[in-house]
């Protein structure tokens, strides 16, 4: 690891003014930022160690819920609040990483978390066009079965690893910073030809924290080969109103298949809650992925994974 | 004899137990290795100056300035001696190593290393090797085996059945990566080492370093895991001893997590076929068992995986044979559970398969072809309570309510299938020594160079030793891990308590009679005649002598040497393992939902520490089967998952309770211990028995392990083969 | 730079450059080595130490981080779920046991461990390659009154 500078701010108007910093870069629970800057694929200047700034408010009101940019995953995930009112926030926060991290990571770092590529992730600088502008895509011609199969370009296939994003897209939250409030799922961008920028904020721009608005009954379900402590192959996040067995409002995102968050944008309103049914009505939502051979089995897997998300309660969720 | 906690285990749970990257040296300087980027050619340029000028950066050594190193001898398999010349033959090749004050400091000037490479056109895939497969003239056991007329025995068989599996590359992925400290004082080398041999190790860095035995010193305390990655020596092991030599002081070099990848080999992939016939009514009338596996291009390994068809079933003709197909990979490296543990996934998959073409039950075809004796050295085996195993383990597991049918047992959305194999493993052992000393306090000391590696020894020879001397084992202190101490062979082949152990109880015994003999003033007393209590002799015929009127103020001991016989039998551990998967009908993920293992393997010595190591090598299945996958680039030539994200091994929640149970068994050809080794067994048949579990569960035949979600989805549980 | 850490209920002042992480400085420079490094990038929980009650992985934060924090290493445990895991033999190896005890000690404290799956998840942020995993559940499960 290079050495770097390190300075450790006060308030948020401090947090600014060193962030906009040229080689400037927020730490906060160091479970993402630490592991890059081992693997010198961030090499900045100056650490601004934001821990220690009052963002960790966990708020539920009538107007929905309030995470602080810092809050950790584990006190937002054991937060009653949160558990009974937006449990896929709560079953994505505790289906991700280890109780450890769990305990370090914040709200806005697991937003910032950068793609579990294993070319971007190696132990020293392959071709990836994320890692190294320019350098190449070794994923696309080499083991890319975890690639994208919605939303990648011919510069970039990762994947977007964070379980949190993709709840909240499905739940609808606005991501509020130093600069603007936008939609979640907004913040990631598209590779394109510029794969190594994930997201649409600028140098110096902080998170500050989330809103999600009043959810309907949520779940989130992941897939993942290891019983605990991985990634997932793919997931799916569930916002839905039913009554008598037929969906009246629906919003689903997935993870694991695309750059980011990728929102099911599909009319489920008035789907009866049956598999054959379900399948039909979001298989049009599929029709534009576009697959690697190796990762042609997540639009079956994804598919399966909404129906179920959809049809079966999960874990704290009460009616779907 | 009794389920003892370990009498290291509160060094354990405190953190005061000292791994080898725990010693603390003084002024310890820290090695960090640079490795190669590119699986062959040669390095063309080579820029040490901004490394050499980085803070605290003490040495940079590289094939330039490495001092020049001798063959390093029989256990340097890896035979290329690291750091003499600019050819790169694996990606994470060392090219150089990088001293400096700090840790940090270290890593930052390797980094600054610049090195670029001529590339060579490299194979890394066993599929794309396949066509420069070659044939060993030798190993440990022949080549190639044949029996009968295994032509004959297809021609006359009622059904054949004729299937190729693979087993994919795995990682031992201890938890302690390899750690070597090397410290030079006044003209001696010590180190401190993660190794399951010390004995290898100081001899290869004698060799390598043109250094008298007695100028070194190898020291392994504790051991975080070995499972073979640790027994032979490795380049990093002669690095630090160099970089500590070229600083002249105390070097500690530790592998990172993406260099244990790389630094030391791995279980390679294997590509196996197995061909059975068979009569009618299930008896096996020919095997042949042929296999493949990726070795290095420049050094041989030899995964012996058809040897488990040379010993399973009576047949009268059976055929093994084994090829090697080289790659640009490092040397592979024998893995718990070597040899066998990926080839009865082969043998015991195919054996699943010929049950459902018979319709014969899966136990009772096993059964049918029950081995009485070594079918193919034709030779009593040494003790074997197979039958025995199956019969428990279809108790304890409820097989009897087994349906025959795949995808009968369907719980709401769980697929659910049962599956059985057998499992076996040759017994390895090696000669041994040890010292048994006892002071006038009636303290009892063990001395054996052996490594405790987590397998148990300390607890087990401190049994062992306390049994044969008859006194408590809280007197029993037990010294482990230094080349200082009488020899023994390494940590590996699940030998050391046969071996380790015969070689004390000899030498407790030695002292024992040593003791009875001065009691009674006469030469070579029947050790049974004497009896230690507290810090007194009872010896029978004579007054109860206190020790210290008897030996006086200096310890009395006695040391032993124990070798295999080569008595002519065949010494194989067994076992029958039962396993319910379920498989999420939607997801198609399999989880494992019981495991039922029962096993022969002679006496136990320690129930607890056995059951373990049971529970472990039953886990480690759980990993072949269902995890445990390392895909290697083909362009870039390097294994794509070079950390614990990637590569995954099984955590808390992808384990359910365990059911490991011995049948109750005295071997008395397994040294003077009567227990064959266990630390490999539990890792062999537990994957074939998912593996038919999942066929059971869905009805489609897994070939190729780990059994990924893919696979099932393809396959998607309707029946079809 | 200096940091002021309490490690044990001890103070202690350490001289770090800020890319040290946690980790590196308990075992190289305050020379506590029961906390163990298996993987330096936060995948096996070897090195899982409590900051100000709660456990974490030491490798994934720097020590700069900490002015001031009340750390505890396996060094100063001392809990029941220690004598449980020798009871158990919810080790082999040993070399990730004083993560898996800083872990346990901290299930126990949070309280999940109200069934075995429960105790399984929530210890799975530590991996064992020996696989004691049954063992430990057992240890946990003891100290935790459901034995």
């Amino acid at each position: 690891m290079r050495d770097v500078g390190y300075l450790r701010v006060g308030d948020t108007a401090e947090a600014l003014t060193a962030a906009a910093r040229p080689g400037a870069r927020l730490i906060a629970g160091g479970t993402e930022l630490v592991n890059l800057l081992k693997e010198r694929i961030e090499q900045p200047d100056l650490l601004v160690d934001i821990s220690r700034l009052p963002l960790t408010d966990i708020t539920v009101g009538p107007d929905g819920l309030h995470l602080g940019a810092l809050a950790r995953m584990s006190d937002v995930a054991a937060h009653p609040e949160v558990r009974s009112g937006y449990p896929a926030i709560a079953q994505a926060l505790e289906l991700s990483a280890s109780p450890q991290l769990r305990n370090m990571a914040t709200m806005g770092g697991n937003l910032m978390q950068r793609t579990r590529c294993p070319y971007f992730r190696a132990d020293h600088d392959l071709p990836c066009n994320k890692r190294r502008p320019g350098s190449g895509c070794s994923a696309i011609d080499g083991d890319h079965r975890a690639a994208a199969i919605f939303g990648a370009s011919e510069s970039c296939v990762a994947t977007h690893p964070s379980d949190l994003a993709v709840a909240l897209v499905a739940l609808d939250a606005q991501v509020r910073t130093t600069a603007r409030t936008l939609p979640a799922r907004d913040l990631h961008r598209l590779p394109g030809d510029q794969p190594h920028r994930d997201t649409v904020l600028d140098h110096g721009e902080m998170i500050l924290g989330i809103d999600v608005p009043v959810s309907p009954p949520s779940a989130y379900l992941k897939v993942r080969e290891r019983g605990s402590y991985e990634f997932a192959l793919v997931s799916v996040a569930v916002a839905a109103e039913t009554s008598g067995g037929v969906i009246r409002t629906a919003r689903a995102a997935l993870g694991g298949v695309a750059p980011k968050p990728w929102p099911l944008d599909v009319d489920l309103a008035g789907v009866p809650l049956r598999r054959d049914e379900l399948r039909a009505a979001i298989a049009p939502a599929f029709a534009a992925a576009r697959p690697l051979p190796g990762s042609e089995f997540k639009i079956e897997l994804a598919q399966r994974a909404v129906v179920r998300a959809l049809t079966k309660p999960i874990g704290l969720m009460g009616e779907t | 004899m009794t389920a003892r906690t370990r009498v290291d285990g509160w060094a354990k749970v405190t953190g005061a137990a000292r791994y080898a990257a725990d010693h603390r040296l003084d002024n310890l300087a820290h090695a960090v290795l640079v490795t190669s980027t590119v699986p062959a050619g040669r390095i063309a340029e080579l820029d040490v100056t901004e490394a050499e000028r980085a803070p605290g950066a003490l040495a940079v050594i590289t094939h330039r300035n490495a001092p020049r190193l001798s063959p390093a001898g029989d256990f340097y398999v890896q035979t290329v001696l690291p750091l003499q010349d600019d050819l790169i033959r694996y990606e994470g090749e060392p090219v150089a190593v990088v001293v400096a004050d700090r840790l940090e400091r270290a890593g930052e000037a390797a980094a600054l290393v610049r090195v670029t490479y001529e590339t060579a056109p490299a194979t890394v895939e066993l599929d794309d090797a396949l066509p420069d497969a070659y044939r060993l003239g030798a190993y440990f056991e022949p080549i190639t085996s044949s029996v009968g007329d295994v032509a004959a025995g297809l021609e006359r068989a009622d059904v054949v059945v004729e299937r190729t599996y693979t087993t994919a590359a795995r990682h031992h992925s201890t938890m302690e990566p390899s750690a070597t400290l090397a410290e030079w004082r006044d003209g001696m080398l010590t180190l401190y080492d993660a190794t399951q041999g010390v004995f290898n190790v100081r001899d290869a860095v004698c060799a390598a370093l043109d250094l008298p035995a007695d100028r070194v010193r190898v020291i392994a305390e504790y051991v975080g895991g070995g499972f073979g990655c640790k027994g032979f020596v490795w380049p990093h092991q002669l690095i630090a001893p160099m970089a500590a030599r070229t600083v002249g002081g105390a070097v500690k070099l530790v592998l990172t997590r993406a260099q244990t990848f790389t630094s030391h080999g791995y279980q390679p992939p294997t590509r196996q076929t197995v061909t059975l016939g068979a009569a009618r009514d299930g008896r096996l009338t020919a095997i042949r068992h042929t296999s493949v596996n990726s070795t290095s291009t420049y050094a041989d390994h030899l995964e012996m995986a058809a040897i488990c068809s040379r010993a399973m079933y009576a047949c009268p003709a059976i055929e093994t044979d084994h090829l090697l197909a080289p790659v640009s990979t490092v040397l592979p490296t024998p893995m718990r559970a070597p040899s066998d543990g990926p080839g009865m996934v082969a043998l015991e998959s195919a054996m699943d398969e010929l049950a459902y073409e018979l319709d014969i039950d899966p136990v009772e075809l096993r059964l049918r072809n029950y081995a009485e004796r070594d079918p193919t050295k034709g030779r009593p085996f040494s003790s074997k309570a197979l039958r025995a195993c199956y019969a428990e383990g279809a108790r304890r597991f409820g097989w009897a309510d087994r349906p025959m049918r795949p995808g009968a047992l369907r719980d709401g959305n769980d697929l659910v299938g049962w599956g059985m194999a057998s499992a076996t493993m040759a017994t390895f052992a090696a000669p041994a020594s040890a010292r048994v000393s006892i002071d006038a306090d009636g303290r009892v000391l063990v001395e054996a160079g052996s490594q405790e590696i987590g397998t148990g020894t300390r607890t087990v020879l401190c049994q062992l030793a306390a049994e044969a001397l008859g006194c408590p084992p809280e007197r029993v202190t037990i010294r482990l891990g230094d080349t200082t101490l009488p020899p023994t062979g390494m940590t590996a082949g699940s030998s050391t308590t046969m071996s380790v152990g015969s070689a004390v109880q000899l030498a407790a015994r030695s002292l024992r009679t040593k003791l009875a003999s001065m009691a009674l003033a006469e030469g070579d007393a029947p050790a049974e005649l004497a009896r230690l209590d507290g810090d007194a002799l009872v010896v029978e015929g004579a007054p109860r002598t206190p020790l210290r009127e008897l030996i006086g103020d200096d310890p009395v001991g006695a040391e032993a040497s124990w070798s295999p016989s080569t008595a002519d039998v065949s010494m194989h551990t067994f076992g029958a393992v039962f396993a319910e998967v379920r498989i999420d009908a939607d997801l198609c993920l399999p989880r494992v939902s019981r495991l039922v293992g029962v096993y022969s393997a002679g006496r136990i010595v320690n129930p607890l520490t056995a059951r373990s190591q049971m529970i472990g090598g039953m886990t480690w299945g759980i990993g072949q089967a269902l995890l445990e996958r390392s895909p290697v680039d083909r362009r870039l030539g390097r294994f794509v998952n070079k950390n614990l994200a990637g590569y995954l091994v099984p955590v808390n929640a992808d384990v359910p309770e365990l059911d490991a149970s011995f049948v109750d068994e005295h071997d008395e050809h397994a040294g003077t211990v009567g227990g064959r080794g266990i630390g490999e067994l539990g890792a062999v048949g537990v994957g074939p028995a998912i593996a038919n579990a999942v066929f059971h569960a869905t009805g489609t035949r897994i070939r190729g392990l780990p059994i990924a979600p893919e696979t099932l989805l393809r396959g998607d549980g309707d029946g079809r083969d | 730079m200096r940091v002021r850490l309490r490690v044990n209920g001890a103070e202690r002042q350490v001289d770090v450059e800020p890319r040290v992480t946690l980790l590196d400085a308990l075992r190289e420079v305050i020379g506590l080595t029961g906390t163990k490094k298996g993987c330096d990038r936060g995948e096996c929980g070897a090195c899982t130490v409590h900051v100000n009650g709660r456990r974490i992985d030491a490798c994934m934060t720097l020590a700069v981080m900490h002015e001031g924090d009340e750390i505890t290493t396996i060094e100063g445990l001392d809990h029941p779920v220690q004598r449980a895991f020798l009871e158990h033999d919810a080790f082999q190896c040993g070399f990730c046991t004083p993560g898996q005890l800083m872990s346990a000690a901290a299930c126990l404290a949070e309280g999940h461990t109200g069934s075995d799956a429960e105790i399984r998840e929530w210890m799975s942020g530590n991996t064992c390659r020996c696989a004691a995993y049954p063992h430990i559940v057992a240890a946990v499960r003891e100290v935790a009154g459901r034995a």
